[in-house]
């Protein structure tokens, strides 16, 4: 009660909290990473507009490396298991998070999907995010990089447009670059306003279609898994990952 | 519409503080939010408008601190505006973000006996 006056106002504290409000997406966060990296596996988040790309570049990535590479996949969908389809087709084996109205995928979701993936061999695994330049980026899955598939129909100003993602990521893929003689699309244009968002901007022009530049995607993958792989070595020198539970 | 989730998380976690506090009803919550966090700052208050009936937060009030953001060299400490190429033009470094994507419960006015 109001110990001032005693108007009989119950008294109203500040309660200092200064945490992230996604704190607990976090903490489930940081267990997958140490999952993925216990096993010393490169695990990537891909993200992108819908229609970006990003089934097909994972398929022409199964295309290229799916002989040298154990290739894992698992596809945030809205409504279907049609990525998933596509990629377990092309060799990749691939499971789908059906996330009904949810814009994005959290970490939750993915550590649940973790659970029920038939193999924990994988080389890459790559997280198929919903199709979606907003809402994704800000949840943390537990990957090692966030990869951003734009393409080249989106138009150059889609960085500037969308900062929050493309701020985010280690890498873009400028894809379908198959159809640059036919667009008006400049890549210059992309490159600069990818420097005035991305800290560190790297992109790389690929073509699913053609195979065009996949070549130095497999490159890029396999650099990130060779760090990954150290990762893990440091890891298991250490301590291993805290476990209340068995993963299949 | 990921404002939503972040809504249930918010209230979620205020219901921790308030059940740790012996807390009855929340007056206000301050939460600092990046512009470049992602979160749109009218859904997020629609979201909370909606999601705190019937709950601890039923009828307390959002108050939102933007923040805008800030790049800066690593190194020399250097600023980098926001729309110029994020490198510092003096070492030629990567600028990093120092602020401007937090998405942040700072506190939390509430009654409570136990503080």
């Amino acid at each position: 009660m109001c110990e001032t006056c005693g108007c009989g106002d119950p008294e109203i504290v500040p309660i200092e909290v200064q945490e992230r409000i996604l704190s607990d997406n976090d903490a489930q966060a940081a267990h997958n990473r140490s999952h993925f990296e216990g096993l010393g596996v490169l695990a990537i988040n891909l993200m992108g507009s819908p229609g970006a790309g990003k089934t097909a570049v994972l398929e022409a990535t199964a295309r290229a490396a799916g002989r040298e590479l154990k290739l894992g996949a698992v596809s945030g969908d809205l409504a279907t298991e049609r990525d998933a389809d596509r990629l377990n087709a092309s060799g990749i084996v691939s499971s789908t998070i059906t996330t009904g109205s949810a814009c994005h995928l959290d970490a939750r979701l993915v550590h649940h999907a973790l659970h029920h993936f038939p193999s924990n061999d994988r080389d890459v695994f790559f997280i198929e995010n919903v199709g979606n330049l907003v809402c994704p980026a800000i949840y943390d899955l537990g990957q090692a990089a966030n990869v951003v598939a734009l393409s080249v129909t989106e138009g150059e100003d889609k960085p500037l447009k969308y900062p929050v993602m493309f701020q985010k990521a280690d890498l873009v893929l400028l894809t379908k670059i198959d159809l640059i003689p036919h667009l008006d699309f400049d890549v210059a244009a992309v490159r600069d306003a990818l420097s005035r968002v991305m800290p560190e901007a790297t992109m790389l022009e690929v073509s699913a279609k053609t195979g065009e530049g996949i070549d130095a995607w497999l490159g890029w993958l396999e650099a990130r898994r060779l760090e990954a792989l150290e990762r893990s070595a440091e890891g298991h020198a250490h301590a291993h990952h805290a476990h209340s539970h068995e993963h299949h | 519409m990921h404002e939503y989730s972040i809504v249930a998380s918010l209230i979620d976690r205020v219901q921790q503080e308030a059940a740790a506090h012996e807390g009855a009803r929340v007056h206000r919550l301050h939460v600092k939010i990046g512009e470049l966090a992602g979160v749109e700052l009218e859904l997020l208050k629609t979201a909370f408008d909606t999601f705190r009936e019937r709950t601890i937060c039923d009828g307390a009030e959002l108050t939102i601190n933007s923040v805008a953001p800030a790049w800066a060299c690593p190194s020399c400490k250097r600023t980098v505006e926001r729309g110029s190429i994020l490198r510092c033009d003096r070492c030629g470094r990567p600028a990093r973000m120092i602020q401007g994507d937090e998405i942040i419960l700072e506190r939390i006015e509430m009654e409570a006996p136990n503080v």
